[in-house]
């Protein structure tokens, strides 16, 4: 059996259930011992991850999981976003009587249905992939079990995210019909011997995709987000807006582009509608957003519709520019989130953007920390977000979506609005709220490293992409 | 003999009846997730029937796989729905306006 490649997914699982066990008979003794543990847990997945690197790209599990560079590259991706993750909502997380084991082990849960959906080669360990992801992710939004938004924003995304994994599946069932495998390399293969407009297949594909723009959170298929994100405790917030964004772009690598790039032509029509309606309603909406983490909501929807500029080229070096901006873009946003945790404070929630307001008086350098994701975000040089935005646009404009690409370039202007009118209000208002800052000590460190990451990572862009490339090397 | 196009017919009826649902569904939750099932059931019916007509026992094997994560989803949904029903004393749709969206 080849094993090695499945040993993260193995280790994440196991410790999820080892730290919901071990609980139960350590959880006085050792304060601190299941946050170890699952930051352990973690960094040996990554390890076990990397170890596994130069693998042969081939299917192992009969057929249910890719062995690949791409699957390396994501997982430790995850593992990294999700180690951040729970350092930033540490403080938080234990102020509000939530960091318990029932927390990591549901995060290390989540993270193992990510890891199973990044390296799927099956319909089968896709759907159990995305199912363990979405069904942690319900219940860690429900985590704090007394809070009105909290429990009525798990409701609508668990009604919304079951109507989405119904239609994916609907859609699976399609292409099962019309190609009569549900490994997704055979599928692909039957494809291409199918007359090219297959009714089924062409019916399998829409509903395959509403599904996926569904997890992504994109135009017309966004409810879900905005509500999410401002009714989860800020901590799950975090944990929604990075890694789970990977993984459900990760999807449509595997799915659109692996399964079904004989159907290219009518998916790249249907992803310039989707990505254009994203990036022309999450950025005019956002404008209009009091709460920041509406704010941001917004920006996440306006976020996917760029990343999915690269995705519709069809060609390999524009799905190495949308891996790069997934990647960039979760950075963003945990950092983003960040600062948001790192304004409130034990009965206090950051949920204004009055709360951003003269933060430059109350702690200079976080301002500034702010400053460079709120520039990474709007896209201005010389931060990473600048390169991301400019590798998509240019990966449309190779492809010929010229039109798309101006429409991408002005709604980055107008978003720029938003995240610049941030940078306003901390440095050049006045506080409203004088209480002073005391961040944990993992929240300062990994936040500022996070903050400089934006801007001295640059000199690396090329190398970066260069990884992207060689990850999805062997694509259609 | 009920042909293969007569079951998809059937599903897609199901598929649809459960899709409405959940969108037209102004007051109740618990009928929310009814409607949920129905589309899973739906689809279940599409993989039984191509596998019976077409292709073999996997869409047979995917199916039971459905059903299983189906009971695992229903029985979060439920739990959230008790929690949501002790904050707000209501499962009426209407009602969860917290949010705006």
């Amino acid at each position: 059996m080849h094993i090695r490649p499945v040993l993260p997914e193995i280790i994440v699982f196991t410790m999820a259930c080892v730290i919901l066990l071990a609980d139960l008979f350590w959880k006085r003794r050792f304060k601190g011992l299941m946050y170890a543990a699952t930051q352990g847990t973690l960094a040996a997945a990554a390890v076990a991850a990397y170890a596994a690197r130069n693998e042969t790209p081939r299917v192992i599990l009969h057929g249910m999981m890719a062995a690949d560079y791409l699957s390396v590259i994501l997982q430790i991706a995850i593992f990294a976003m999700t180690a951040i993750v729970l350092a930033y909502s540490r403080t938080y997380m234990t102020e509000r009587g939530v960091f318990r084991s029932e927390y990591f082990a549901l995060a290390l849960t989540g993270v193992a249905g990510m890891c199973v959906m990044v390296s799927a080669a099956h319909f089968l360990s896709l759907y159990l992939g995305l199912e363990l992801m979405s069904l942690s992710l319900y219940a860690l939004i429900a985590m704090q079990r007394d809070s009105v938004p909290a429990t009525e924003a798990a409701m609508k995304y668990f009604i919304l995210g079951a109507l989405s994994s119904g239609l994916l599946l609907y859609g699976l069932s399609m292409l099962y019909g019309a190609t009569g495998s549900l490994e997704i390399g055979k599928v692909a293969a039957a494809l291409a011997a199918l007359p090219r407009q297959d009714l089924v297949a062409t019916l399998g594909l829409v509903f395959v995709l509403s599904g996926l723009a569904f997890k992504l959170g994109v135009v017309p298929f966004h409810m879900w987000v905005p509500d999410v994100y401002e009714g989860a405790p800020t901590g799950v917030t975090l944990y929604v807006s990075a890694a789970p964004k990977i993984a459900a772009f990760a999807l449509f690598l595997r799915l659109l582009v692996e399964g079904l790039h004989g159907l290219s032509g009518a998916w790249q029509e249907m992803l310039v509608l989707l990505s254009f309606l994203s990036m022309a309603i999450g950025n005019v909406v956002a404008i209009a957003q009091v709460n920041i983490k509406r704010m941001l909501a917004y920006s996440a929807i306006a976020h996917m519709g760029f990343l999915l500029l690269g995705l519709l080229s069809a060609r390999v070096s524009g799905y190495a520019d949308a891996l790069f901006y997934a990647l960039v873009y979760a950075l963003m946003t945990l950092g983003a989130f960040g600062v948001i945790i790192l304004l409130s404070r034990k009965g206090f929630e950051a949920e204004r953007l009055d709360d951003l307001r003269g933060l430059y008086n109350r702690s200079p350098w976080y301002a500034w920390v702010m400053l460079l994701f709120m520039f990474s975000m709007a896209g201005i040089p010389p931060t990473i977000g600048f390169y991301a935005k400019l590798a998509v646009i240019q990966a449309a404009v190779s492809a010929g979506f010229y039109g798309l690409a101006v429409a991408a370039v002005l709604f980055s202007v107008i978003g720029a609005f938003y995240y610049l009118r941030a940078v306003k209000l901390m440095f050049f208002d006045a506080p409203v709220d004088a209480m002073p800052l005391r961040p944990g000590r993992d929240l300062r460190w990994v936040l500022s490293l996070n903050g400089l990451a934006m801007v001295l990572a640059t000199p690396w862009v090329g190398a970066l992409i260069g990884i992207c490339r060689a990850a999805v090397r062997g694509f259609p | 003999m009920v042909s293969l196009s007569q079951y998809l017919i059937l599903a897609a009826a199901l598929f649809s009846i459960g899709v409405v649902g959940v969108f037209l569904n102004r007051k109740n939750l618990v009928v929310l997730l009814m409607a949920i099932e129905l589309i899973l059931l739906a689809v279940n019916l599409n993989f039984v029937a191509f596998s019976h007509f077409l292709w073999g026992m996997s869409g047979q094997v995917f199916v039971f796989f459905v059903l299983t994560v189906a009971a695992a989803e229903s029985a979060i949904g439920l739990a959230i729905l008790i929690v949501l029903f002790r904050n707000r004393r209501t499962i009426n749709v209407d009602d969860f306006d917290t949010l705006k969206g």
